[in-house]
């Protein structure tokens, strides 16, 4: 039931060597898709990127035709206020909750700022988190 | 000069042949008689022990090969009762399973005499203080040395490895005057006694290098006689000869293999006949005493040149030139035989990775390093950073567990690496020895 609040997330492994991100944001300009939001994580010898845009299975199709080791990870995406206290707002909930994040990166947006986050249950992190009256986005709502 | 057996290690090329043609007769006899493996092997062949007239007709035996070994791993090839087995070695196999190697008191006996001849020669004796730097355990190589300096009267210093500023204040505070261990390792101990303010040269007894296990060259010997005043000797073994056997003498012409011990033969890799003397090729060796682990013409895989000319130290026994390379893909990483078939087998048992994989060696410093790089399956790629840690983690320590040696492991991108049609070339060596 909180399926609509699952943002596609594309994960994406990469060895670090020069010209590899690159050549993934060209395939990127090439199909006309947008990067909303954009992370990576270092490895050791190897990094994952990860993406928000907003074709996300266009972009999968894409990358994949490239060779290119591509995964679907669902995220949240939490609204927040762009101002102080903001991100505590919006963690707290979760703190109180019990809940773990594995990782999360933030966009201060055009109509709002999001933290978006991974956790290892989508479902019962949603539930917990709209019972608190934190507002979840859906991705046609942040961009 | 001094000999351990003065009359056998200066007989002439005759008295040695008629020795080595009695030692062959004796081990083919037993061994057709009481051994099942040897005895197939010279069925098949055609061969019995009345075929053997002279030495020359060693030729008529069957080889014996690594995989021979491994098919009949762990016991298969033991040609006495196991009750007249004293000690068990292993060495890395080809793939998965180890080599294992086993000895009676005999056996044990001859590999000391051969290598106590060796320091001898290398003008050892019982004033020294030897320092044996080599593993102690499985790998043959600590105990070797241990019990050869024992029989020479000299005092062991059984440090094996590892501790490197531990092993330079015993070098220094036991007056040690030679050293067993690999020269890449020679060499680091030189670099970590500077920064601990100590020369090996100036502030330590240390005058020669035992070295072997691994290839290295005369530049690599120059370096470590000029700046760490050590005369490298080298040395000559593996685990399934006995062990470490053969070393230089002083004059540091070439490896003296003992004719009464082992009758080495070189053959063109091609067509497996005898070269002209001089001439390079696979070098194949007879153990003529061995009574455990019998190795009747056994393919080392080693390629070197004999100088069957005696040396100025008035030995007779022919030479060995330097080993220039192997037949095989075996590599050999501080000083640890390493078959990139090992690696394949390991990889094979993970199923998040891929069957390719490339290996990459190289030396930093005087150590070497070796950073082993395979394909991560599209379908085992995780979002989670801290899981892809962990599997490259169980590689690690897999791959050290096979190898006895460890390996940095690198994930890539699955269809990244080098495709092979032919023959596949996995490894990349850096080192410049």
């Amino acid at each position: 039931m909180y399926e609509k609040y699952k943002i596609k997330q594309l994960s994406i492994f990469s060895e670090n060597r020069p010209g590899r991100l690159a050549a993934m944001a060209r395939a990127m300009m090439d199909e006309g898709i947008n990067i909303y939001a954009f992370t990576i994580a270092e490895g050791a010898g190897y990094g994952v990127i990860r993406a928000l845009v907003d074709q996300p299975e266009r972009a999968f199709q894409k990358l994949s035709s490239m060779g290119v080791t591509v995964r679907y990870t669902d995220v949240l995406a939490v609204e927040m206020k762009d101002h102080p206290g903001g991100l505590y707002d919006a963690v707290s909930a979760l703190a109180e909750e019990g809940i773990n994040i594995e990782y999360s990166y933030a966009y201060s947006g055009k109509r709002c700022a999001v933290l978006f986050m991974r956790v290892e249950d989508s479902d019962v992190a949603a539930e917990k988190l709209l019972a608190k009256d934190v507002k979840l986005l859906e991705l046609s709502q942040f961009t | 000069m001094a000999y351990l057996d003065k009359h056998i290690e200066t007989m002439s090329r005759e008295d040695l042949e008629k020795t080595q043609y009695r030692l062959l007769k004796t081990q083919v006899t037993r061994l057709y008689s009481s051994s099942p493996f040897y005895r197939a092997r010279m069925r098949e062949a055609n061969i019995s022990p009345e075929d053997i007239r002279c030495i020359q007709d060693i030729t008529k035996l069957p080889f014996i090969h690594k995989q021979d070994l491994r098919d009949n791993y762990p016991e298969g090839m033991l040609s006495v009762p196991r009750r007249d087995l004293v000690r068990f070695h292993a060495s890395s196999g080809t793939t998965g399973k180890p080599t294992i190697v086993c000895y009676t008191k005999n056996d044990i006996d001859t590999w000391t005499t051969s290598l106590a001849r060796g320091l001898i020669s290398a003008g050892l004796g019982p004033d020294d203080v030897i320092q044996v730097s080599n593993t102690y355990g499985l790998f043959s190589g600590g105990l070797g040395f241990h019990y050869a300096g024992e029989r020479i009267g000299a005092a062991v210093v059984p440090a094996s490895t590892g501790n490197t500023e531990r092993q330079i204040e015993l070098i220094q505070d036991l007056e040690v005057t030679a050293m067993a261990a690999t020269p890449s390792y020679m060499l680091h101990l030189g670099e970590v006694a500077e920064k601990m303010g100590v020369s090996i040269k100036n502030d330590t007894k240390l005058k020669i290098g035992l070295l072997g296990g691994e290839p290295w060259s005369v530049k690599m010997r120059d370096r470590i006689c000029e700046w760490l005043g050590v005369k490298g000797i080298n040395c000559y073994g593996s685990s399934e000869m006995y062990g470490p056997m053969f070393t230089e003498c002083s004059e540091q012409d070439g490896i003296h293999i003992w004719g009464d011990i082992a009758y080495a033969e070189i053959l063109d890799q091609k067509t497996g006949e005898q070269v002209a003397p001089g001439e390079r090729g696979e070098l194949v060796l007879t153990m003529l005493q061995k009574e455990a682990l019998p190795m009747i013409r056994y393919r080392v895989g080693d390629i070197t040149e004999m100088d069957t000319e005696p040396c100025a130290c008035g030995r007779t026994h022919p030479r060995l030139k330097r080993i220039f390379g192997r037949v095989d893909d075996m590599l050999i990483v501080r000083g640890i035989n390493v078959f990139p078939s090992q690696v394949e087998h390991t990889l094979m048992s993970i199923p998040e990775v891929g069957d390719h994989f490339e290996i990459i060696v190289d030396r930093k410093g005087a150590l070497d390093t070796m950073l082993i790089r395979v394909e991560l399956k599209k379908e085992a790629f995780t979002d989670n950073i801290v899981q892809l840690m962990e599997l490259r983690e169980k590689i690690a320590y897999r791959l050290r567990g096979a190898l006895n040696i460890g390996a940095a492991v690198e994930l890539v991108e699955p269809d990244t690496l080098q495709r092979f049609e032919g023959k596949a070339r996995r490894v990349i060596d850096r080192r410049d020895i």
